[in-house]
């Protein structure tokens, strides 16, 4: 069964992921060895994961000219082939327009079964050790709507448990995103379709973004990220599911390489119970247009006036 | 002017130079912490910031934390600036520009923390107006960056003016300083403001979305600025032998006295008006307080903060208490531990616990955070006392461009 990330105790996150990540070059008695070292240590830098001189003075996503994100582009497929022997293809689908998504969550039908939770993480690269998922499946105890009281790190044989009822949380794009505020260099933006992204290339690793977020949906990437090769999903896209790395902030998309190409995103392909709807907000026939017009929906936290693109309904 | 210029840089340099053994050690002490915070820092670049305690849910942990603390810090220079400018005190007049140089050294801090705090520390750049893309003016971080560099550029124009000057032996022209001067004063303001800005405009933490946040950071600052000011200057009149007046330093403990007692009723009313009406706001202040739900990591530290706040409000305004020189610095020293726990690690923590959904993370800094933090103030230890080997000696008037002239 898909997990959530636990929530980690401090100390023990540190030595676990420094040390199955980097094997014994995480842990502390690196830090003797460094400091043993000495200058030597200072000079290696940041060695393996330095960046390279084209990534240093690669330019925002929106200076880029067609030609140049084309170079980018194959060039990060060839870094990718290199590393982990995959092919990879990186696409940058536009938004269409008049297309607007929306996304909506019919929490009368979500059992907690977190298969979304997990089609998202191997649909988007996400790495499971440090562990990296978008999606953060609730536990809400039943006729209470307080986060207080719920829980993300329930582990039973069964779902749904008695008495609870499950509030999967994501990014929930908002159209008036205090995140896109908070970035103090413009790395994350909102779409014309309305999905806010980050490039990734751009992102100073000041996480803001993540403090000013308020249904915690950005992640940081605290060290560098790793997806096995067997598990790399080749199709992916240059402002969603392409290669991360240590220090920057990432987060949903609504699966963007594939809706913005008519698909659907990989959470609601996932879910067992049908609890998903997705669709484009300006297409008067689309079932998300139905069900926010005739639903009883609500919004998480609607006095913040994020206006979110992410609806809940009972039904 | 230029040659003149080059002399003075290297006779401020030389000068940086001369001290007897109990200055070398205290170099080297300062040079070690350094040299330790470095290589922890080594290892963070290399790891990640995984190298840190924070994680998603605690994003911002002792870097920030010290960043919020030392801008105030860096704002507490006014407190000079405005007795001398403003209503003439001729005795802080005579030091203010020590005070201005502290500032100099504490904005260094301040960069610093920002820089090892960032996940890309090589892309600094894309901060830089003009060259980077600058989210201005609506990241409240794109002001900071303006606001801090700003004031670091004008305290060190004023301080570089009114000691070479000095060291040239001509009276300083006030046509080319006290205009700056000025504009100094709004804009330490300022700096303290924007800082407060960044976490009382997040509607997503509630415990910052209050506008109590940017006064009360200002009464802390100008309580455990003044503070830092009064020690140091203490030290300055015994180990370096400039004459410092009583008054100035009275001057400065009459001003932690009011600012001391103002940040209290603030921090009090801030507690009052979360926990009387009992709304879900409350619990980052019930969990900074009290603890939330079995953990309280917090909870010693902020009452520990308090008692320092209040046995310093009592000494600054006893007068039996702080005649005595060992009091008032024992005073001193609570108003600066006491505002570093509760605006640093007792503000920002809190804001992330709980977490917007409701989950509680605890955070302590890690064994880097603890080093490399450790540095940075050894770093500014180091710059301050270097500026003061060179400033000490021209305000005696012993240090100056024609060696006739000087004492």
């Amino acid at each position: 069964m898909a997990r959530n990330e636990a929530i980690p105790t401090q100390g023990e996150r540190v030595e676990k992921l420094a040390e199955t990540r980097l094997g014994e070059e995480g842990s502390r008695r690196t830090f003797l060895k460094v400091l043993g070292a000495g200058a030597a240590a200072v000079a290696a830098g940041c060695g393996d994961t330095a960046p390279t001189t084209e990534e240093f003075f690669r330019q925002h996503y929106k200076k880029l000219t067609d030609k140049e994100k084309q170079r980018i582009f194959r060039r990060v497929e060839e870094e990718t082939l290199a590393r982990t022997g995959v092919q990879t293809h990186i696409s940058d689908p536009p938004p269409i327009d008049g297309v607007e998504f929306a996304y909506a969550l019919n929490l009368s039908v979500c059992n907690g079964s977190r298969r979304c939770v997990e089609a998202c993480a191997r649909e988007n690269n996400l790495p499971d050790d440090p562990e990296i998922r978008y999606i953060r499946v609730m536990e809400m105890e039943a006729g209470s709507l307080d986060f207080e009281e719920a829980t993300a790190n329930y582990d039973h044989d069964k779902v749904p448990a008695k008495d609870k009822f499950y509030l999967p949380v994501q990014c929930h794009q908002c159209d008036n995103p205090p995140c896109v505020r908070a970035c103090p260099v413009g790395a994350t933006w909102k779409e014309p379709d309305g999905i806010v992204v980050v490039d990734y290339s751009w992102c100073i690793g000041c996480r803001f973004c993540v403090v000013a977020c308020p249904y915690f949906a950005r992640r940081f990437n605290w060290t560098q990220p790793s997806v096995p090769p067997e598990r790399i999903n080749p199709n992916q896209g240059y402002l969603s599911n392409r290669p991360r790395f240590k220090g920057v902030v990432e987060k949903c998309t609504f699966c963007l390489h594939r809706t913005r190409k008519g698909r659907l995103p990989a959470c609601l392909e996932a879910c067992p119970t049908g609890a998903r709807k997705f669709g484009n907000l300006n297409d008067p026939n689309s079932e998300i247009r139905k069900i926010i017009e005739s639903k009883r929906v609500y919004v998480l936290k609607e006095d913040l006036a994020t206006l979110p693109r992410f609806y809940y309904f009972f039904a | 002017m230029v040659m003149t210029f080059i002399r003075f840089l290297r006779a401020a340099a030389l000068a940086m130079l001369r001290g007897g053994r109990g200055y070398y050690l205290w170099l080297l002490f300062l040079t070690a912490w350094i040299a330790l915070g470095g290589i922890a820092y080594v290892h963070q670049l290399r790891v990640g910031l995984v190298a840190t305690n924070m994680v998603d849910q605690v994003p911002w942990g002792a870097y920030i934390a010290n960043f919020t603390y030392l801008v105030g810090m860096a704002a507490a220079a006014v407190m000079l600036v405005i007795p001398a400018y403003v209503y003439d005190d001729h005795a802080v007049h005579d030091v203010v520009v020590l005070g201005e140089l502290m500032a100099v050294a504490v904005l260094v801090m301040c960069l610093s923390f920002v820089m090892v705090d960032i996940g890309r520390p090589d892309r600094f750049w894309h901060l830089i107006p003009g060259i980077g893309r600058f989210n201005w003016p609506s990241s409240m971080l794109s002001w900071d960056v303006i606001v801090l560099n700003g004031y670091l550029v004008l305290n060190l124009y004023i301080t570089t003016y009114l000691l070479f000057s000095r060291f040239r032996g001509k009276p300083p022209t006030k046509k080319k300083y006290v205009p700056f001067v000025f504009l100094a004063i709004v804009w330490a303001v300022s700096i303290h403001t924007v800082t407060a800005f960044l976490y009382s405009g997040m509607g997503a933490r509630p415990h910052w979305n209050a506008a109590i946040l940017a006064p009360r950071f200002l009464a802390s600052a100008f309580a455990a600025g003044p503070s830092m000011v009064i020690i140091a200057f203490s030290v300055v009149r015994d180990r370096m032998g400039l004459p410092i007046k009583d008054e100035a330093l009275n001057r400065l403990r009459q001003i932690v006295a009011v600012t001391m007692l103002i940040n209290l009723f603030f921090f009090f009313s801030e507690i009052f008006t979360e926990l009387y009406s009992f709304k879900d706001h409350a619990a980052s202040m019930r969990y900074l307080l009290f603890g939330l739900r079995g953990k309280h990591l917090l909870v010693p530290y902020i009452w520990g903060a308090v008692a320092l706040d209040v046995f310093a409000a009592i000494v600054f305004t006893t007068r039996r208490l702080y005649s005595h020189p060992e009091v008032l610095r024992a005073g001193c020293a609570a108003a600066i531990v006491g505002v570093w726990v509760e605006k640093g690690m007792g503000l920002v923590i809190p804001g992330f616990v709980p977490s917007p959904l409701g989950e509680i993370v605890e955070y302590a800094p890690s064994f880097t955070e603890f080093c490399v933090s450790a540095a940075i103030w050894a770093l500014g230890a180091l710059i301050y006392t270097l500026l003061l080997k060179v400033a000490v000696p021209i305000e005696l008037g012993k240090l100056r461009l024609d060696p006739e002239a000087a004492r």
